[in-house]
């Protein structure tokens, strides 16, 4: 079970909603911190189950939380950190995602409004899964699109790539797109195919292999 | 931003020619003697027909014909001209009335001439002209000869005799690059207002609307909660939306203000943000080995997204390459696509504006865009680099450092023992020669040799420490400004 949460947040206000609104849904929040060294500290020595961070922390309030999260992961790989931000970069997201471990998110702030989904993408990270925000994946998607193989999908196949993308199971893309679960199970077969990917069956090896393709550097 | 030395580079270095074209030059040289004559002699009329006899209204003509004349001179010897830029027309007031001074008048006759009048009899440049109009037929009639004779050298001495009178002075250079430092404020102020303007315009008419929808909305919700919940709870998610697309607006006009992984990450990673988010496959390349300062970084990121945007909607180009690299302490970067060209700096508004922004730094865009590509872009931005990425500093000539050297170590020989000492020895009448060379010498010749010798040796020392100190103003001002107006044109 899911458990011990670390919050790093600058801003007093978001810090203490998000800490609120983590134990209402049955998390214990082990630390909230509010700068990089500190929060730096707190992922190597408590090993949180998931960490929510900031990109911009003080000192420096450039990309301090980022940092120290891609740091803290180099010296414990796969540690759950959902990142958040607000406003979403290819580029950061790409660095998350390089080592290709899992246990990464990144969202928009924004997200946070609307708490099922939210605990439901801080839950997939602590899992070992992703979730990306659908602006990032939606970036990703459109800076490969003029590339052959993502052409070949049919307009159905690219929005079940692009909610596969952002971490999703087959369950629930089924429900999102209003699809049955063996009709998603059609078109992810399909995908992998024409995106010459080897097919899995588990959710987090499927969905990393996706932000890999998407990932790969552009020819 | 246009005239890098003109003078001094074609005068110190005549365009490689052959003999014949050199002495083609000296004949044309010669043969203008024919014109110059005519205009001295009409000039030197006008002048005490203006001065003595009142007939000022001969004045400007005879000013405008000098300066062609003397202008036909500066073109050989590629002397850029020196003179203030003419006054603009006189513009009416909101009353039609024209304003001069503080008088009123009702055409713009008198107070154009009148402004016309100061730019000509204000400029030194102009009395310089009459000058060296005056002087120049004894100056050709010296080097005649050898201008036949030896076109080659001659010629260089002929364009320095030019320049000396000809070619803009330090001072006038610096009025200009002053001149030009205002106008790049004044378009730097405006466009900072404009730019304000724009995120006020943005802010009112994006997000403050939604704001006040949003508040509207759940003023509804409010009425709503207790008679009909379902229809509130309704409002509810609308609301919610409309907090979200408020947040999605802000952050646009928040990446037009400053882009937000420019505050991060600094300009190299910006621009692979901007790659990644281009429509075309862009390729990156930076070697710059500190974060530039924030208005620099801030002025060059919206260049380059400027021109990839420009690349994407025109040119039609496949590969773009973005390269940004430094030189000393100067930074230059190159956009570079496979397109169809046929850009255009003087028709493209955009490109324009990127000149604009960048003047404030000093910097200069140039465009390469042959129809049928590709295009090149280079900007470049001087001393944006801290001072350490300098070129090593400037040096002394080898043969100032030697003569300061050999000054400093023998300068005390001719002013103590043999000067000063030796004064002091012959002043009191002592026998003592010693090796105090006045001394030996015949009556008459000892007091001038001691004074000589005092006086060589002042020299030395005046010498070992003014060459260094013009050294060090030269290198300050050097660091100081990109350009360097105040040397002269030899």
């Amino acid at each position: 079970m899911v458990n011990r949460v670390l919050v790093a947040e600058d801003l007093y206000l978001l810090r203490e909603g998000l800490v609120h609104l983590l134990q209402a849904h049955g998390f214990t929040v082990v630390a909230a911190v509010e700068d990089g060294p500190s929060l730096h500290r707190s992922l190597i020595e408590l090993r949180p189950d998931v960490s929510i961070v900031d990109v911009r922390l003080p000192p420096t309030f450039t990309d301090e939380g980022l940092q120290a999260a891609l740091e803290a992961r180099k010296q414990i790989p796969g540690l759950p950190i959902l990142v958040l931000s607000q406003h979403v970069e290819q580029l950061y997201a790409r660095e998350l995602l390089a080592d290709g471990s899992g246990g990464v998110g990144y969202l928009l702030k924004d997200r946070v409004f609307n708490a099922a989904q939210f605990v439901d993408a801080v839950r997939r990270v602590a899992e070992g899964g992703t979730a990306m925000d659908p602006e990032v994946i939606a970036k990703l998607l459109a800076s490969k699109a003029r590339h052959e193989p993502l052409g070949r999908l049919t307009p159905r196949e690219k929005e079940v790539l692009g909610a596969m993308a952002e971490g999703r199971s087959n369950a629930a893309i089924a429900q999102r797109l209003y699809l049955s679960e063996s009709a998603v199970g059609k078109h992810t077969a399909s995908i992998f195919a024409k995106l010459d990917l080897a097919p899995s069956d588990d959710d987090n090896r499927r969905v990393l292999a996706v932000l890999a393709y998407l990932n790969a550097a552009r020819r | 931003m246009h005239d890098r030395g003109g003078a001094r580079c074609s005068v110190h270095e005549p365009p490689i020619a052959q003999t014949g074209g050199m002495l083609r030059r000296s004949l044309v040289l010669i043969a203008l003697v024919a014109v110059e004559v005519p205009v001295a002699l009409l000039s030197m009329l006008t002048l005490i027909g203006a001065f003595a006899l009142g007939l000022v209204p001969c004045f400007p003509p005879t000013v405008m014909l000098v300066r062609r004349v003397t202008g036909l001179t500066r073109r050989m010897a590629g002397i850029e001209a020196p003179y203030h830029p003419e006054p603009p027309p006189p513009v009416p007031q909101p009353d039609g009335w024209y304003r001069h001074d503080r008088t009123l008048y009702k055409s713009p006759r008198v107070p154009r001439w009148s402004n016309r009048w100061k730019w000509l009899f204000g400029d030194p440049a102009t009395w310089r002209d009459f000058v060296w109009l005056l002087l120049d037929p004894v100056v050709k009639a010296v080097l005649a000869l050898p201008l036949l004779a030896l076109p080659g050298p001659a010629q260089r001495v002929y364009g320095r005799w030019a320049a000396l009178l000809l070619a803009p002075t330090a001072k006038s250079r610096l009025a200009g690059q002053v001149r030009r430092l205002a106008e790049s404020r004044t378009t730097t102020v405006d466009s900072q207002a404009a730019e304000m303007r724009r995120i006020e315009r943005d802010l009112h008419d994006g997000t403050q609307a939604r704001l006040v929808a949003l508040g509207m909305t759940l003023g509804a919700v409010e009425e709503l909660v207790r008679n009909d919940p379902a229809a509130a709870v309704a409002l509810l998610a609308k609301a919610r939306e409309a907090s979200a697309e408020a947040l999605a607006e802000l952050r646009r006009v928040v990446r037009g203000i400053h882009p937000p992984v420019l505050a991060e990450r600094g300009l190299g990673d910006a621009v692979r943000a901007l790659a990644l988010d281009s429509p075309l496959a862009v390729d990156v390349q930076i070697d710059l080995p500190v974060r530039l300062q924030t208005p620099v970084e801030t002025a060059l990121y919206f260049a380059i997204s400027e021109l990839l945007s420009n690349v994407a909607r025109h040119s039609g180009a496949e590969r773009v390459t973005v390269d940004i690299s430094h030189s000393g302490r100067d930074v230059n970067v190159l956009v570079w696509d496979d397109g169809r060209g046929g850009a255009d700096a003087s028709r493209g508004s955009g490109l324009n504006g990127i000149e604009r922004r960048l003047a404030a730094f000093d910097g200069v865009l140039a465009v390469s865009s042959p129809e049928g590509g590709p295009t090149t872009v280079a900007l470049s931005v001087p001393l944006a680099l801290p001072e350490e990425y300098g070129k090593p500093k400037i040096r002394m000539p080898w043969w100032q450092t030697s003569t300061v050297v050999v000054c400093w170590g023998l300068a005390w020989l001719p002013l103590f023992p043999q000067g000063l000492v030796a004064g002091v020895f012959k002043a009191l009448d002592l026998e003592i020669k010693s090796w105090f060379l006045a001394l030996y010498l015949d009556e008459s010749w000892q007091w001038p040799t001691i004074i000589g010798m005092v006086a060589l040796g002042s020299l030395m020392y005046g010498l070992a420490l003014y060459l260094p100190m013009c050294h060090d103003r030269e290198r300050w001002m050097a660091e100081s400004t990109p350009r360097r107006p105040w040397r002269g044109a030899w």
